[in-house]
Order: C-alpha cells, then structure tokens, then sequence
C-alpha cells in the first residue's frame, strides 16, 4: 500500500504549482486557476488523511464535497466580476486592476 | 316657528352680519351695509312677531316664553342657558328693535354713502371731504364717503348682536357676555377714529372706566351663584330663592346676601350707565361717530345698565319691609337722584351740540336708577323706553345738525367747530325735517306736557317720588327745570334766531336716509307715552288703557298698584318742563355771534369754570387714579422693579458667572479639551498619510505579504516560541 507520506508530498507540490501561480501570473483567470488547484491539493490531503486514519467516518468525504461546491461557487462569482471589470477597463491583468490604490 | 325658535333666531343675524362683513365683503362699500341693514332688518322683524305673539299672551308675566338647554356641567348640577321673553324684555326688544334699526339706516346716510372718495382722507380720520368740478368747470368741496365704511357696519353689527343677546337671556351669565360684547364694541366705536389721539383716550377711559365697574358686577354674580348654585332669572327670582337671599348674612356685617349681590350687580350698571362716579367716560365716548353716541347713549348699551337692575329688581328689594328700603335701594335713590341734579348742572353750560346731550343721557338715567331705588319699577321701566325712543331721536338729530354744519363748512371754507352751537343759529329754514324732529325729541326731554312720551314717564317717576321719597322728589324736579332749561338752550341756540355764522348759512338738510329715521323715531317719541296715561289722570285719563302698567307691572311677582292721583306733582312736572324751556328760550333768543353765554355771566365766572370742567372730575381722577397707575408702571415697576431689581440680580449674577465661563473656557475647554481632540485628529491624520502607502492596490502584492506573514508568525510560533520557553523555564529553575 502506498504510505500517507506520499499523497502529502504530491498534495503538498500541487499546492506550490497552485500558488506560485496566484501569486507570478498577471492574468486574472490563471490566478483563479491556481486557486483551483490549491483547493484540490486541499481535497488530496482531506481524503488521504480519511483514508488512512479514519476510514470508518465520512467526514474527510464530505468535506471534500463541500469544497467542490464552494469552488464552483467561487468561480462563478469571481467569472462574473472578471468580465465585469473587463467591460469597464478593457483588461483583466491583475497588476493593472489597482482601483484601490492609495 | 314657535316663539322661542323665534326668540332663539333674534341676535344671530347682526352677528351673522358682523362675521361676514369682516371675512368676505369688506371690500364692497355697498354689499357690506346691504348685509348690515338687512341683517338688522331681519332682527327687527323677528322681534315685532315675538312682541306680537307676547302681547297676545293672557299672562305673560307668570307664564313667559322661556327656552333653556344645559351648557356648562358644574360637579353634578348643569349650568343651564337660554331665552327668555316675559312683559319686560319685550318691551325692551320692541325698543331696541326700533332703534338699532333707524340707527342702521341713517348710519347709511351719516358715513356719505354715494358721494366720492375724499382727496386726501385716510382711514382712522373722519372724512375731509372732496373737489368735484361741475359742467360750468367750478370746483366745491363736497362731503366724502367714510374710509372704514364696512369696517363701522361690521362693527354695528356686533353691538347689536350684544344688545339683542343680553335682552333675550334667561339667565345673567348670557346676559353678562352681551354686557361684555358690548363694551368690546363701544371700546372700538368710540375710537373708530383712531388716528385722532383724542378718540384713542376716549376708548381707552370708557373701557378701563366701565370696567371697573364690570367687575363688581362678575363678583355679584359669582356670589348669587355660590348662594343659590343658579343665574336662571325664573329660579332666582322664586320666592324661595329671594327668602333664601334675603335671610343669609353674607361676609359684610348688616347687610343680607340678596343686599350685597344687589350693591355690587348695582356696580356694574354705575359703570355702564355712567352714573356718579363712573360717568366721567360717556361725555368723552362723544369722540365716536354720531351712530354710535346714538348707540351707546339711546339704544344700547347705557339702557342695559338700568335693564340689567330693573331686571334684577326682585334681588334689590328682597327682604323689603313695609316702606321700608333696603341697601341697595337706598344706594340706587341717592346715586341716581344725585347724578341725575349733578349732570344737569354740567349740560347747562356745555357748547358742543352732542355734548350736551352726553351730560343729558347721565341726568336722565340717574332719573332712572333713582326710580328704581324708590320703589317706582314700572315708572323706571317706562322712562327706559320713552328716553330710548326721544334720546335717540335727539342724537341721531344732532348728527343731522353737525352734518349740514359740515357741508357748510365745507362749503364756505370758513374755519369753525361744525359742532359748538354758538355757531349755527337759525338753522330750522335750513334743517326743516331735522328741526321739527328735534323739537320733538327735545320736548319729550323736557316733558312738555300732555303730547310728548317724555311726560308722561317723568310724571310718573315724580309722582312715585312724592309718594314714596320726598327728597327724591325735590332733587329730581330739580334736574328736570335744569333739563327743560338745557333743551330749550339747545333748542335755542341751533334752530332758532338768525345764523350766528357763514357755515350756519349755508347749512343744507340731510338726506332722507338720515331724516327718515328721525321721523319715525319722532312718532315714537310721542306716541309711545300715549300707552302709559294713568287710569285716574283728568279729562284723559282712561282713554287708552294704561298699557304701560298692566304690561310691565306684570312681571313682578306682586303687581305693584298703581298710585292714586295726585295733583302736587302734576303741576311740578308742568311748571318745571314749560318753566324750564320758556327760560331757556327767553335767555338765549336774541344773543349775537360773540355773545358771553348769559347763564356764565349771571353765574359768574369761577362758578362757570367749574361746571365748565365738570366739577374737575377728570383732572381729580387723573390725580386719584391715572397718575398713580401711570408712576406704578413707569416708575415702581418699570424702573424700580424691573431695572433696578430685577436687572440689578440679572446683572450680578451675570458678572459673577462671566469671568467663571471666561476661565473654563480659556484654561478648560480650549487648552485641555480642545488641545487633546485635535492633537489625536493630528497623529491620526499623520499615521494615515505614512501607512496609506503600503495600499499599493495590487492583489499579488498583498498575496506575497500574506504570504511572508504567514511564514514568519508560522516560523515564529513553531520555532522560536518553543525555544524561548524551554530556554525561561531553565531560567526559573
């Protein structure tokens, strides 16, 4: 059987490609996809950790699900705003969307 | 209808007028004395019907026309009101009926309807009157209309409103609010002119003067109410009541509670009808326009003073022996007999044409009151109505007499009082209507014997006197030879001779709105005594049934008996009133413009002063009363009290709080409360400018800052806190 160490070192790279992407990407969308991907390597550890140390409850399992629902929620809210502010400004780069700048 | 809705209808319309006038048609000269005479003229009719209907009545005395309703809950009685029409208040309003509207109609003709606006009149003064040019291109003077001729008939109709109101009461609460109304109204009458300063005094005496005595007379009211927990005149005057009244000592030793209420409800008729020493207002009240003098002197007001205690009568007399008089009474006799001598004295020498009329009205109601307090109630009440019709006449009279004056005045140019009577003379071929008027109504004054009204209630009154008080008797024979002097005077010195001046001259006579009234009331003024002829006077007695007498008498509980016939006061009456004016005649026929007054010569002239000044009345009260009210105000309390005390406290405490609020607020509020808020605004202010630029607006940014936060407080806890406690711990141990 696979050890959990595994599953939390892949959860744990997904999680750095996730948010170096946040984080070095302008563009609004990749920065959206890179919090996908930080909310999956999320899902990863939730369901090894129910997998390995407590396969008799469902917790980890629905807490996965919750963070489906809540991603794609999220994603619709923040599609919405990206093409709202796009309409406005002509542009979604995140480095030129500074309206609250001092 | 029946009656009493009649009776109820009475004073609605001059009120109903008054409102009218005022809100909506002031605008309109000719629709506001359409409403005002109309409003009169509906009046008039209503009370003819109701006189009618009560003439009719078998009995009226024991069972009059009485409507009342409840209107003030008092505790758990109800105080009722309402109207009230037995033999002496319809008799009343058959006068004032009469009266109010002539009155209204010559107002018409008095205020220069239908003649143009004056070139420079202005409201508040009387007209001046105005240039018209005719085709030849001459210029006259010609009289001009009034100013505020809506606002005097708005006016009018109020009083009339008063007038009729305290007449139709069934109770003396109502009839205290007429009484009231009515002083309201001659305060404004009597200054309707107000840009006269003279006009402006006069109201404000005649108020503040009949005030006085309105007091009293609300005090003698409040008492009968706490008494007998009524003002209802039929509860009041049960016998019950008046035994009640009569036996209960009230809170001035020696006199009855019937005798106190008496005395002070006598008060407020002192003021009212201007007797001894409350008249001093009424010669002055001359300062209104000659429809008002007519009004307050004939009509109206002063005729509610003696209404109002020939209809509280019962009260006065109540606990009356056989002959013998109570306080009231005896206060009515001497007040009465005195004032009605004393003004005559002063009309005798009096110039101005109203005047004299003025001081006439005072004698005349002091016969009155002097009547009533001996005894002699159907005597009073007759005189009440025959001087309302004869005194009337004469005001009204004179005003005709002042008017054609006017227009000579106008006329000529020349500058002289259009009302002093040693200006006009001979003014009868000018005047005929109002002469002959006048002459009647002058008559009736005097009492000329067997025609006129005025003798027959005079002769009544002196015959009650000689009966019941004969130093009554003597005072009041005495002021009627000065009555009959005065008027022939008057009569003398206005109509007859030969014009004294250019004005006189060119007098013109009044319009027949002026001149009708003055007829009718000149019926009246004779006519009317035709009513009262005693039953057992010689020759004519019995002729026409002594209406007079079994009409008012009926009133009373007992009907008072008529007197048998006696010729010692007959013969007085007759020297006295044709003594009297033969005198006044003979005295004055021939004088000659720039005459001395032959009375003043032959009194001399310290004596002639004095009645000159009225026996200094005005100038004792100035001394007794206006000046010491007048340094209360100006000097105690304006000056003493209000600057001196009151400022002085104002003022200390002032300078004693200032300096405080000047240390707080110099070392309080703006060097520690003011100095600490705006030094933390500041810091504020300036740690947002330093932070602000951290705000770059980029999100990646704050993500990274996020992000080493994270891994340094992380790094923190996880790392460095252990070692940190590991490495105390060691340290305590």
């Amino acid at each position: 059987m696979i050890p959990l160490s595994w599953y939390l070192i892949f959860a744990a790279g997904l999680f750095s490609i996730g948010l170096f992407g946040v984080l070095a990407r302008k563009n609004a969308i990749a920065i959206l996809m890179g919090i996908e991907l930080m909310l999956n390597a999320v899902n990863i550890n939730l369901v090894a950790f129910w997998r390995y140390r407590e396969p008799a409850g469902i917790a980890g399992q629905v807490f996965a699900v919750i963070v489906f629902a809540v991603a794609a929620a999220e994603v619709a809210v923040a599609l919405a705003l990206f093409i709202s502010v796009y309409r406005r400004r002509n542009t979604i780069a995140a480095d030129q969307i500074d309206l609250m700048k001092w | 209808m029946t009656t009493e809705t009649l009776i109820l209808l009475i004073p609605l319309p001059p009120l109903l007028a008054f409102f009218l006038i005022v809100l909506f048609s002031n605008r309109s000269k000719s629709l506001s004395h359409t409403i005002a005479v109309g409003a009169a003229f509906l009046s008039w009719l209503i009370s003819m019907v109701v006189c009618y209907r009560a003439i009719r009545v078998e009995h009226l005395g024991v069972d009059p026309f009485h409507f009342a309703f409840p209107w003030l809950p008092m505790g758990d009685t109800w105080l009722n009101i309402g109207v009230l029409i037995d033999p002496l208040s319809a008799i009343t309003l058959f006068f004032v009926a009469w009266t109010v509207l002539m009155i209204f109609i010559y107002s018409i003709g008095y205020h220069n309807f239908g003649q143009p606006k004056g070139d420079h009149d202005r409201p508040g003064l009387p007209p001046h009157g105005a240039t018209v040019s005719d085709v030849h291109g001459h210029t006259h003077t010609v009289p001009s209309i009034e100013p505020m001729y809506s606002r005097f008939f708005a006016f009018i109709g109020l009083f009339a409103f008063g007038m009729y109101l305290l007449v139709v009461s069934d109770n003396l609460l109502t009839l205290f609010v007429g009484w009231e109304v009515m002083g309201l109204c001659s305060y404004l009458l009597i200054g309707f002119w107000y840009a006269k300063p003279s006009a402006r005094a006069a109201m404000i005496k005649a108020f503040l003067t009949t005030r006085v005595g309105d007091v009293f007379m609300l005090l003698g009211i409040v008492y009968l109410y706490a008494q007998l927990g009524t003002l209802s005149y039929t509860e009041i005057f049960s016998p019950e009541s008046l035994e009640r009244l009569a036996t209960t000592p009230s809170y001035i030793v020696g006199l009855s509670a019937a005798s106190l209420i008496g005395i002070l409800l006598f008060i407020g008729t002192v003021g009212k009808s201007a007797q001894f020493p409350l008249h001093v207002w009424l010669p002055d009240a001359m300062e209104g326009p000659t429809p008002v003098s007519a009004m307050i002197h004939a009509a109206t007001m002063v005729s509610a003073g003696v209404y109002m205690v020939i209809r509280v009568y019962p009260i006065m007399s109540a606990g009356m022996e056989h002959g013998h008089l109570t306080p009231p009474m005896i206060a009515m006799g001497i007040i009465g007999g005195f004032t009605a001598l004393f003004a005559a004295t002063i009309a005798v020498l009096q110039r101005d044409v109203k005047r004299v009329l003025a001081y006439s009205t005072i004698s005349q109601l002091g016969y009155m009151i002097a009547a009533l307090g001996i005894g002699a109630y159907v005597a009073a009440t007759f005189h009440l109505v025959t001087h309302a019709f004869f005194k009337a006449n004469l005001f009204l009279g004179s005003g005709s007499v002042i008017h054609g004056m006017e227009h000579g005045v106008q006329h000529t140019g020349e500058h002289v009082d259009p009302q002093d009577m040693v200006n006009m003379g001979g003014l009868r071929r000018k005047m005929p209507v109002t002469f002959w008027t006048f002459l009647i109504g002058g008559l009736a004054l005097s009492g000329f014997p067997f025609v006129t009204a005025g003798f027959w209630s005079k002769d009544e009154i002196l015959a009650d006197g000689f009966a019941h008080a004969p130093l009554v008797f003597i005072v009041l024979a005495l002021a009627a030879l000065l009555t009959a002097f005065y008027t022939g005077r008057q009569i003398t010195l206005v109509f007859l001779g030969e014009p004294r001046t250019k004005a006189a001259e060119h007098a013109v006579e009044s319009k027949p709105s002026m001149t009708l009234p003055l007829v009718i009331l000149a019926v009246f003024s004779v006519c009317f005594g035709w009513l009262g002829i005693p039953e057992d006077f010689p020759l004519i007695g019995g002729l026409i049934p002594n209406f007079i007498h079994e009409f008012v008498g009926s009133t009373l509980l007992e009907m008072p008996e008529a007197l048998p016939f006696s010729i010692v006061p007959l013969l007085t009456s007759l020297v006295v009133a044709l003594g009297g004016l033969a005198l006044g005649w003979w005295v004055y026929k021939g004088i000659k413009a720039g005459a001395m007054d032959p009375v003043e010569k032959l009194l001399g002239p310290s004596i002639s002063k004095l009645l000159k000044n009225k026996y200094y009345f005005d100038e004792l009260y100035q001394f007794l009363f206006v000046r010491p009210a007048n340094w209360m105000a100006v000097t105690f309390t304006s000056l003493w009290m209000d600057r001196i005390v009151i400022d002085g406290i104002l003022h200390a405490v002032a300078s004693l709080t200032s300096p405080l609020g000047h240390f707080f607020r110099n070392y309080i509020d703006k060097a520690i409360v003011n100095w600490s808020g705006d030094k933390a605004a500041d810091i504020t202010q300036g740690m947002g400018g330093e932070f602000r630029t951290i705000q770059t607006g980029r999100i990646q940014q704050y993500m990274v800052l996020a992000l080493v936060s994270i891994g340094v407080f992380g790094g923190f806890y996880y790392y460095v806190l252990p070692i940190l406690q590991s490495f105390l711990i060691s340290l305590v141990r």
